[in-house]
């Protein structure tokens, strides 16, 4: 027997729409049979997982927090993704977009800085993030250097760089030797949206990004051009698109968006700069930007699914002892969940029973 | 023993399994695939061979489990790339993070354990010379492992008929197909035989580097064993080269920073990261007349029936 992929005359649309419905049900089945490896209860551990966090609203409101920064830097990955360019530093992009806010949160720090600060941070957060995505850009553009391989080494680097802020010239004096810096001052803070609770206006800001981007693709030459360059680099030179140049503006929106996502985290729901301010956001959103299938609404429907991945997984650790692992466990099959059906909307699988002779070339 | 002589030896050691990883995913992209999952691999090789060596107290059985654990995860995106014909830096980004979680599910349970490191090689009176004794006669077997590795790939690639059919399946695969080559076949051997070798690669940081696991121990030595590829221009012989120049960018940094230079530890260490950087970009510039890479690498291949 033998599995064969035949193309299919043109993209399926249908399957476009349920393969990750797909993927999702797979995931769930595989997932069941590792809590039954680890000695949990599947249904009951599927119940603390995904039911449980959608019927109390301090997890709902947690939810979109969560939901919030995946949101925001699958949407900017998925740009480049659609352009065939591979931005995976977005967890270096987040972080260094939070220590160029924090400076000017740490610098107006005790001073009488007006409400102005707040949205002077967030500029520094997109504008941080976006200089260091154009790092690997520019890399590839001049040198032709891995754009893989340049935008995740300066992940670590810019995980050493916040580690050594917040442990020496940044750190609290009055922080016990912890490594923070002091709270953020209330103008320095993005507010909440609700008296007492947890929703900020970070929220606010991604479905704006999110309807920008709707907009930017279905509605614009750029948007069209970085489709193009992304599905046909040569059509899209002979249509005289400069595909340096989108990769140049892709990455920098895509880095743009995760220092903002980066800055909102720290000035909004973790209050002061610190590391490990970031549970891995930045490859989770790549796991977003596929299970959304590189469209705006599907990453924000997808980003509101992971999230909820990472608020069960919490909960599950809590309620029945399951290693917070899990959780990447689950976000990477799910991925490779994703990925596999994705091929039904290009091909078509066929099984060959062989008849006589077993033809070759196929494993 | 003199410091110099110390410094050599952890140079070396350091560099091993950025050279097993890297020879193994050299093999994998001369077949035409990129798995960018080399990091994944490597870190649930370091669990499933301390924690094989734990149970067992053997570091050869702790070798051949991270062997297996690396093989077993290059199947997973053998299936996904070529057999489903999925984009391959998808994929092998997918590796890296269930990679990941899986190395911190296996590992939960040796945190904190110890083993006794691999022994290293003691031949009386070799081994004894002052200065190059130790260094060229007292390596774990690791070490002497990951030299006849890159040598037996060298004379694979070069020297044996296979090798030269896996290199013309990627270089181009219409035309290895076309001439009734596997390829399919082909690649999914290629890309085993990575994942065997970053599985062994990960196991020798637990088994040799430091006896005991810690989550996250790779510390992106399997993305760097990535760049090492690119660096060597696809050549076994320059990865050697290659992987001892980054061994001694690690460990200089760690000399220099217990020598208290006044410059913070955070900068050290980004060092490794920072060099890899620029040696990706120093290299791809000198390639002004074309790329060194395999025609085909990450490419997809169906083949028509």
């Amino acid at each position: 027997m033998q599995l064969v992929l035949e193309k299919r005359a043109e993209r399926s649309n249908t399957i476009a729409l349920v393969s990750p419905l797909i993927a999702i049900g797979l995931t769930i089945v595989t997932m069941s049979i590792l809590f039954a490896i680890l000695g949990k209860n599947p249904i009951s551990a599927l119940g603390v997982y995904f039911i449980d966090p959608l019927t109390d609203s301090y997890s709902l409101q947690e939810i979109a927090v969560k939901a919030t920064p995946l949101v925001m830097i699958a949407i900017g990955l998925s740009l480049c993704y659609l352009a065939n360019v591979w931005n995976i530093g977005a967890e270096g992009q987040f972080l260094v977009g939070a220590v160029a806010g924090s400076w000017l949160a740490v610098k107006t720090q005790g001073t009488d800085a007006g409400p102005w600060v707040m949205p002077a941070m967030l500029l520094l957060g997109a504008a941080g993030g976006a200089l260091y995505a154009l790092i690997p850009a520019l890399c590839k553009v001049r040198f032709g250097a891995s754009e893989i391989l340049v935008s995740l080494m300066l992940v670590y680097v810019a995980d050493l760089f916040l580690d050594y802020l917040v442990r020496g010239p940044w750190r609290d004096p009055a922080g016990f030797n912890f490594p923070t810096t002091a709270e953020f001052d209330p103008v320095a803070t993005v507010p909440v949206l609700i008296e007492g609770g947890r929703l900020h206006l970070g929220a606010v800001i991604t479905l704006l990004v999110v309807a920008a981007a709707t907009v930017l693709l279905g509605r614009t030459i750029k948007g069209f051009e970085i489709r193009v360059v992304g599905a046909a680099p040569r059509a899209a030179r002979f249509g005289g698109f400069n595909s340096n140049q989108l990769i140049l503006l892709t990455f920098a929106i895509s880095g743009a968006l995760a220092g903002l996502a980066g800055i909102i985290e720290v000035a909004g729901p973790v209050g002061h700069l610190q590391p490990g301010i970031s549970p891995g956001y930045g490859f989770t959103a790549i796991i977003v930007a596929f299970l959304g299938r590189l469209n705006p609404i599907g990453i924000l429907i997808a980003g509101l699914f992971l999230a909820l991945t990472f608020i069960g997984g919490e909960q599950a650790q809590i309620a029945m002892k399951i290693p917070l692992d899990v959780t990447k466990v689950f976000q990477g099959i799910l991925l490779f969940y994703v990925l596999a059906c994705d091929s039904l909307i290009l091909y078509r699988f066929r099984l060959i029973f062989p008849s006589r002779k077993v033809s070759r070339g196929a494993a | 023993m003199g410091l110099l002589e110390a410094i050599i030896l952890s140079v070396l050691a350091a560099s091993t399994p950025l050279l097993i990883a890297a020879t193994g995913e050299l093999v994998t992209e001369r077949a035409g695939v990129l798995n960018l999952g080399v990091e994944g691999m490597m870190i649930v090789g370091a669990a499933c061979g301390f924690g094989g060596a734990w149970l067992t107290g053997s570091t050869i059985i702790g070798a051949l489990c991270g062997i297996v654990a690396g093989t077993l995860l290059s199947l997973i995106f053998a299936m996904m790339t070529l057999g489903l014909a999925v984009n391959q830096v998808a994929t092998g980004l997918a590796l890296t993070i269930l990679g990941i979680g899986l190395s911190g599910l296996i590992g939960a349970g040796f945190v904190g354990e110890k083993i006794t490191p691999a022994p290293h090689l003691y031949i009386p009176g070799l081994t004894d010379i002052p200065l190059v004794g130790r260094i060229l006669f007292g390596e774990d077997a690791f070490v002497y492992f990951s030299l006849a590795l890159v040598i037996g790939v060298w004379l694979f690639l070069y020297r044996t008929r296979t090798g030269l059919v896996l290199r013309a399946v990627g270089d181009n695969h219409v035309s290895a197909h076309a001439l009734g080559y596997p390829v399919l076949r082909i690649r999914m051997f290629a890309v085993m035989f990575g994942g065997a070798c970053a599985g062994l690669a990960g196991a020798y940081l637990p088994l040799a580097y430091t006896p005991f696991f810690i989550p996250g121990m790779t510390a992106g030595r399997g993305w760097i064993a990535l760049a090492l590829v690119v660096f060597s221009s696809w050549r076994p012989a320059r990865l050697v080269v290659g992987a001892y120049l980054f061994g001694a960018v690690t460990i200089l940094q760690l000399h220099a920073q217990g020598a208290g230079l006044g410059i913070p530890s955070q900068f050290m260490s980004a060092l490794p990261y920072l060099a890899t950087v620029i040696v990706l970009v120093l290299i791809s510039r000198a390639r002004t007349g074309g790329s060194t890479a395999p025609a085909a690498l990450g490419t997809v291949f169906v083949p028509d029936r």
